[in-house]
C-alpha cells in the first residue's frame, strides 16, 4: 500500500536532511534544497525532523494513493489537486484510497515537498533516504522517480490528534528579487577591495544553470587579486565560489565535496531556502552579515519552527 | 603552531588552512589533527572533511557556537601534533595489468620509452598516499606517482570507464570507483571493490592511508573477483609505523 507515480513531473526524488558523515570518502551529502519547507512539511503531520519526503521541481508529479494516509504540501504553488478539486498547502490532507494528487507547474517559488504519514517505504543507506543521484544511492533505487514507480508505506498511520488545527499560513515566495545574507570568506582575501565591494554592491541574476548542485550566478565581474584557482579544499551549502569567469556559482545540496575555486563568502543557513525557492531571472543580491549573526538568526529560526508544532497543536 | 589559519566558511563550517601546496607533511599534519578531533569527541562537530593541505569541519550551531569551537580549535593547534607517529595503514590492491584489462598499457609504455614490464614494475613498486577523497566516492587522490611513468590524459576522453580500473592521468594514478567518464590512460583492472554501497564499510580507505599495487594473473584476478562477488574477500591491510 502506498503511492503510484503517475507523471514523475520535472525532476521529482526522495529527500531527508541529508546524508552526513561520508563528505571526507567523497559523498555530496544531498537532501532537500528548501529545508525549511521540508521541515515544515513534517511537521504538520507530527513526522520525526529528519523522515523521508518528495521534493519536486518546476513541474509537479501526478501520484495515486493505494491506501488511506494523511499527507501535507509545502513549498512553492505547484496549484494541488486532489481528484480535479483544489487542495489546501500547508495543512494535514486525509487521502483515500484512490485519490489523485495532481500538481502543475510552478507557480511560485520552484520547489515543493510533499510529507506522509504513513512514511514512505524507502530503506536507510548509509544513515539517510535521500537520493544521492550522482553516486545512485539511497532514495528510490539511487534516481529520480519516472512513471509507473511504485512507493508502498513504512506503517499504518490514519489518526493524527488536533486534526483540525494542523495548518499554517503558506510561505510566500511568489518573489523576484532577493536578499542573501553572507558570511565573508573563506577566501575572501583573495579579491581585490574593488572585487569585495562589486560583490557586496551589484545585483546579480539567477541563470537557468540552477540545479540541486549549485546555482550560477550572472552579473558584474568579481575582480581577484591574481587567480582564483586554489588546491582543492572542502566545500559547504552556500559556499560562493568565484571562478576565473568572475561570476558567483553558489553550492547546494549535491554539491561535490572539495573544488578547486577561491569562495568569497557563505550564504547564512537561514537564507538557503530562499535561493532554493528562486527561478531563473530571480534579482540576488548579496548582505555582509558577523557568523555570530547568522548562528543568531539560525536558531531563532529553529524557535520558529518550535512555535509552529505549538500552533497546530491546539485543541 | 604557526601558518595555520583558521576561517570562517559560513556558520556552521570552520576552513583550517595548512599551508598553500601540496606536500606529504603538510597532509600527514592533517591527518594528525583529524585524529585529535577524533579523540577529543567535540560535542557538536559534525563531520571532517580533509583534502591537500586544508580541513574543513562542519559543526551544528545548536550544539556549539563559532566564538567556542574556535576556541577549541585553537587549543588543539597550541599541542605538540605528533606527525608521522600514527600507525600506517597500507591496503594492498590486487591488479591484473594490460591486456583487454588496460587497454592504454602500451600507451604509457611508449610515452616512457619502457617495456610494458617495467612500467608495471614501477608502478607496483611503491606505496601511494592518499592525500584525499573526493571527485567520485571513495576516489583517491594518491601521491608520489614516478615521474618516469607521467603520461598525458586520453586526447579523446572515454565515455565510460568501468569501476576498477586503474589508470594514470597526468602526474597522478588512481582506481575508478564507479563507472565514470575520463580521460585516464587505463593500464589495468583491481577485482577489489573499492566502493561498494551494499558493504557494512562502503569505503575501505580513508585520507592518510597508503595504496599498494600488487599484479595478479588473469586466473588470480578471476578467483579474487569471484570470492568479492560472494562477498568473502578481504582485502589485505598491512599496519604498520610510518
Amino acid at each position: 500500500m502506498g503511492i503510484r507515480i503517475l507523471k514523475s513531473g520535472m525532476l521529482t526524488t526522495v529527500q531527508d536532511g541529508g546524508r552526513y558523515g561520508y563528505q571526507s570518502q567523497g559523498f555530496s551529502v544531498a537532501g532537500a534544497l528548501d529545508i525549511r519547507s521540508f521541515k515544515i512539511a513534517n511537521l504538520l503531520l507530527d513526522n520525526p525532523e529528519n523522515e523521508a519526503v518528495l521534493e519536486f521541481t518546476l513541474i509537479g508529479p501526478t501520484l495515486e494513493f493505494t491506501s488511506e494516509t494523511i499527507i501535507a504540501i509545502t513549498g512553492g504553488d505547484f496549484s494541488p489537486m486532489i481528484n480535479g478539486e483544489p487542495a489546501p498547502m500547508y495543512t494535514a490532507i486525509y487521502m483515500n484510497r484512490g485519490d489523485i494528487l495532481k500538481f502543475g507547474s510552478a507557480k511560485t517559488g520552484s520547489r515543493g515537498y510533499i510529507a506522509f504519514s504513513s512514511y514512505l517505504n524507502i530503506p536507510v543507506v548509509m544513515g539517510s533516504r535521500c537520493t544521492n543521484m550522482k553516486s545512485k544511492i539511497g532514495g528510490f533505487k539511487g534516481r529520480k522517480l519516472m512513471n509507473g514507480d511504485f512507493i508502498g508505506f513504512r506503517i499504518k498511520r490514519r489518526y493524527l490528534p488536533f486534526f483540525l488545527s494542523r495548518h499554517l499560513e503558506p510561505e510566500n515566495f511568489a518573489y523576484d528579487e532577493i536578499t542573501l545574507r553572507v558570511i565573508m570568506g573563506p577566501q575572501n582575501d583573495m579579491f581585490s577591495k574593488q572585487g569585495i565591494d562589486t560583490f557586496l554592491n551589484s545585483t546579480y541574476t539567477v541563470t537557468s544553470e540552477f540545479d540541486r548542485m549549485g546555482c550560477r550566478l550572472d552579473g558584474p565581474f568579481i575582480v581577484p587579486k591574481d587567480k582564483t584557482d586554489i588546491i582543492s579544499d572542502g566545500i559547504v551549502a552556500g559556499s560562493v565560489q568565484v571562478p576565473a569567469h568572475g561570476k558567483p556559482i553558489i553550492l547546494l545540496a549535491d554539491r561535490q565535496t572539495t573544488g578547486g575555486y577561491a569562495k568569497i563568502a557563505t550564504v547564512a543557513t537561514c537564507d538557503l531556502y530562499k535561493l532554493a525557492q528562486s527561478k531563473t531571472n530571480c534579482k540576488v543580491r548579496f548582505e555582509e552579515i558577523s557568523v555570530q549573526e547568522a548562528q543568531r538568526l539560525y536558531l531563532r529560526e529553529i524557535k520558529e519552527l518550535g512555535m509552529m508544532i505549538k500552533e497546530i497543536h491546539k485543541p | 603552531m604557526k601558518d595555520i589559519k583558521i576561517l570562517t566558511a559560513g556558520d556552521s563550517a570552520l576552513l583550517v588552512e595548512f599551508g598553500n601546496e601540496i606536500n606529504k607533511e603538510i597532509n600527514q599534519k592533517i591527518t594528525a589533527v583529524v585524529k585529535i578531533i577524533k579523540e577529543q569527541h567535540i560535542e557538536g562537530i559534525v563531520e571532517l572533511i580533509p583534502s591537500f593541505c586544508a580541513l574543513v569541519i562542519n559543526y551544528d550551531p545548536r550544539v556549539i557556537s563559532y566564538d567556542e569551537i574556535k576556541k577549541r580549535v585553537e587549543s588543539i593547534f597550541e599541542l605538540d601534533i605528533a606527525v608521522g607517529e600514527t600507525k600506517k595503514r597500507v591496503f594492498e590492491i590486487p591488479v591484473c595489468y594490460g591486456g583487454e584489462y588496460g587497454p592504454d598499457i602500451e600507451n604509457i609504455a611508449n610515452n616512457a620509452g619502457l617495456s610494458v614490464e617495467e612500467v608495471i614494475k614501477i608502478h607496483s613498486s611503491r606505496d601511494y598516499l592518499i592525500y584525499m577523497l573526493g571527485f567520485l566516492p571513495g576516489f583517491c587522490y594518491l601521491g608520489g606517482l614516478d615521474e618516469r611513468i607521467h603520461t598525458p590524459r586520453l586526447a579523446n576522453p572515454r565515455l565510460k570507464i568501468n569501476a576498477g580500473s586503474v589508470g594514470i592521468g597526468g602526474s597522478q594514478t588512481g582506481i575508478y570507483p564507479l563507472d565514470s567518464p575520463g580521460g585516464w590512460q587505463l593500464m589495468g583492472m583491481t577485482p577489489v571493490k573499492t566502493y561498494d554501497p551494499d558493504r557494512e564499510v562502503p569505503i575501505l580507505v580513508e585520507a592518510g592511508d597508503y595504496i599498494r599495487f600488487i599484479p595478479v594473473d588473469e586466473e588470480e584476478y578471476n578467483r579474487i573477483k569471484e570470492l568479492v562477488e560472494r562477498g568473502e574477500y578481504e582485502c589485505v591491510v598491512h599496519e604498520g609505523e610510518v
